[in-house]
């Protein structure tokens, strides 16, 4: 925190009496007009949007530390692989948007489920742009996520003290892949309907809790009515909502612990470190 | 690790962000924004090429479909295929699944050496890289497996009928008739008819073990059409 020495600082003092003016106006730069165009200005200047940024906000909301320990943390230094987990989040909330959208028009009764997927899909303005989205959007979200746990695993961050983080992300490899699976029913054409059944009935040869898991996704012995609302009901409620407390869980532990830096880096005073140690 | 690992890594950590290290924002937003903004770009740029299909109507009493996953699961539906003997079928399902996901929990219990360099790590590096070449291995199997809806065996002029409703109820997703199918989950069905008398394979069909679907729906709606498949079952010995 080196750079935002004023952040942390304040002591319990009442800030409704004595506000402390924030650095952007300290610094009292602005108001005199461009000095043309100095690389070296403009890039000090950028060092300092965080600062001011901070200062802004801070001026505003008063004391935050949340914000403090999250948008302005130090953070690494990163390659691009650091991204993915991002990258997951945005497929993730990409799906969560088009599928709003989808819902409102979806109707997931056994009668009505193919036309309105095929009202959505031929008639409604965009509306096949927006399914594409959704369909799309999951295989995106299935490489990104399958390539965020790759990274994680290679670059060793499954180690102490962020086993918890790679814990919650299995439970998410496993819920991603389930809403792949209970979305599938969902436009009830012919494709998804027999691949589902195929799908629900493997799930019902598994040991012990596996009879109990295929009639629990059917809703009874057998393919019925009411199968269709049920998958509804898991892919748009049940495992979002799992989802998004994980994500939650996630995200919070990645900046409460920080995340890793890429194994190859080491740093500078580890030799004077390790003979300290002898 | 152990304590004094602990201890050094956390430090070192510390060092390493403080030497190399930035503000959250806005060096990694940065990054991150631009990530975003691709990924959101791909998945519209996928949406227009490819659209949303939008195939026929679901129909229980079909006798045309085709059992086919979404590409993802590709690799489990493969697995069912490459394991034959039934006995063995759960464990592809159901086993060997079941033990990735344990192991894949397990892995920050059993893996608690110090070390992170990749290459420094040769027993996670090639466990790594081998799951990864398999599941794309599987994924590529179950690409190319199409789902083929002709049978070519020749039978008796009366059975012709009952040929054709066969080819087209999926049953080559998971079973083998001469050359033409899949050869697993389900056994090959070319001498079916010198194994199973008729009554036992119209059982099979009616109440059959998963994940083999039921084909009761197709004998409610459209008995011929069911009664030449069964038929023409019988009549491959
Ligand atoms: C999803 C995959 C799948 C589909 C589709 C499928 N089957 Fe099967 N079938 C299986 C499996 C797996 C078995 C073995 C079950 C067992 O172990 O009892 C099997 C068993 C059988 C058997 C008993 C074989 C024996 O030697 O005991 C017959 C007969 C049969 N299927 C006929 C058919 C017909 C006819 C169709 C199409 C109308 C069909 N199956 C569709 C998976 C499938
Ligand atoms: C919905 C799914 C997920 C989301 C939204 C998500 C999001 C994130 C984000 C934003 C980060 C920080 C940036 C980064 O290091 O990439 C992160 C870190 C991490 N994630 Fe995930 N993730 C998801 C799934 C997973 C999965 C499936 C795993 C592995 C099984 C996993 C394991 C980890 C680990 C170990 C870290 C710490 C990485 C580090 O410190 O370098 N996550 N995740």
């Amino acid at each position: 925190m080196a750079i935002l020495p004023r952040l942390g600082r304040r002591p319990e003092a009442p800030p409704a009496e004595s506000p402390d003016i924030p650095g952007v106006l300290k610094r009292g730069g602005n108001g005199e007009g461009p000095s043309g165009f100095d690389k070296e200005a403009l890039k000090k200047g950028a060092a300092e949007v965080p600062i001011s940024v901070a200062g802004w906000l801070e001026e505003r909301l008063g004391q935050t530390p949340a914000l403090k320990h999250t948008l302005f943390r130090r953070v690494p230094g990163h390659d691009w692989t650091y991204t993915l987990g991002f990258a997951v989040l945005i497929a993730f909330m990409s799906q969560a948007v088009t599928g709003v959208f989808l819902a409102m028009y979806y109707d997931p009764s056994p009668t009505q489920a193919y036309a309105s997927a095929a009202f959505i899909t031929n008639e409604l303005f965009l509306g096949e742009f927006v399914r594409g989205m959704h369909r799309w959007g999951s295989t995106v979200m299935i490489v990104l996520i399958f390539l965020h746990m790759a990274q994680t695993f290679f670059y060793g961050a499954y180690k102490y003290p962020r086993e918890m983080n790679w814990l919650i992300g299995v439970i998410l490899v496993t819920l991603t892949l389930a809403m792949g699976l209970t979305g599938y029913l969902l436009p009830f054409d012919q494709r998804s309907f027999w691949a589902t059944i195929v799908a629900v009935n493997l799930n019902g040869t598994g040991p012990i809790i596996g009879p109990y898991l295929g009639d629990f996704l059917r809703g009874g012995a057998d393919f019925n009515a009411i199968t269709i609302s049920r998958f509804y009901a898991i892919h748009m409620l049940l495992i979002p909502g799992l989802m998004i407390a994980l994500i939650g869980a996630h995200l919070y532990l990645v900046t409460k612990l920080g995340t890793t830096a890429p194994p190859w880096v080491k740093a500078r005073k580890r030799r004077e470190l390790a003979k300290e140690e002898i | 690790m152990n304590k004094r690992e602990k201890e050094r890594y956390l430090r070192e950590y510390g060092m390493i962000k403080d030497e190399t290290g930035h503000p959250f924002f806005p060096y990694t937003v940065y990054k991150d924004g631009i990530m975003a903004c691709v990924v959101v770009g791909v998945i519209i740029l996928m949406s227009i090429l490819f659209g949303a299909e939008l195939g026929p109507k679901a129909d229980p009493t079909t006798t045309t479909y085709t059992p086919r996953p979404e590409w993802y699961f590709f690799f489990l539906f493969e697995l069912l295929r490459v394991v034959k003997p039934p006995e063995l079928v759960i464990l592809a399902t159901i086993g060997i699944p079941t033990i990735c996901l344990i192991l894949l929990i397990l892995l920050p219990f059993i893996d608690r050496s110090a070390e992170r360099h990749p290459l420094k790590r040769p027993v996670a590096l090639v466990a790594g890289i081998t799951t990864i070449g398999a599941m794309a291995y599987l994924t590529i199997l179950g690409a190319v497996a199409g789902a083929p809806t002709e049978i070519e065996l020749p039978v008796a002029a009366q059975y012709q009928e009952g040929k054709e409703v066969t080819a087209s109820a999926g049953c080559l997703a998971c079973h083998q008739f001469g050359e033409n199918g899949n050869s697993g989950p389900g056994p090959a069905l070319t001498n079916i008819g010198a194994k199973l008398p008729r009554q036992a394979i119209e059982r099979t069909l009616l109440n059959p073990t998963a994940p083999m679907p039921s084909y009761q729906s197709l004998q409610t709606q459209d008995p011929e059409a069911f009664d030449q498949m069964v038929d023409f079952l019988a009549s491959l010995k």
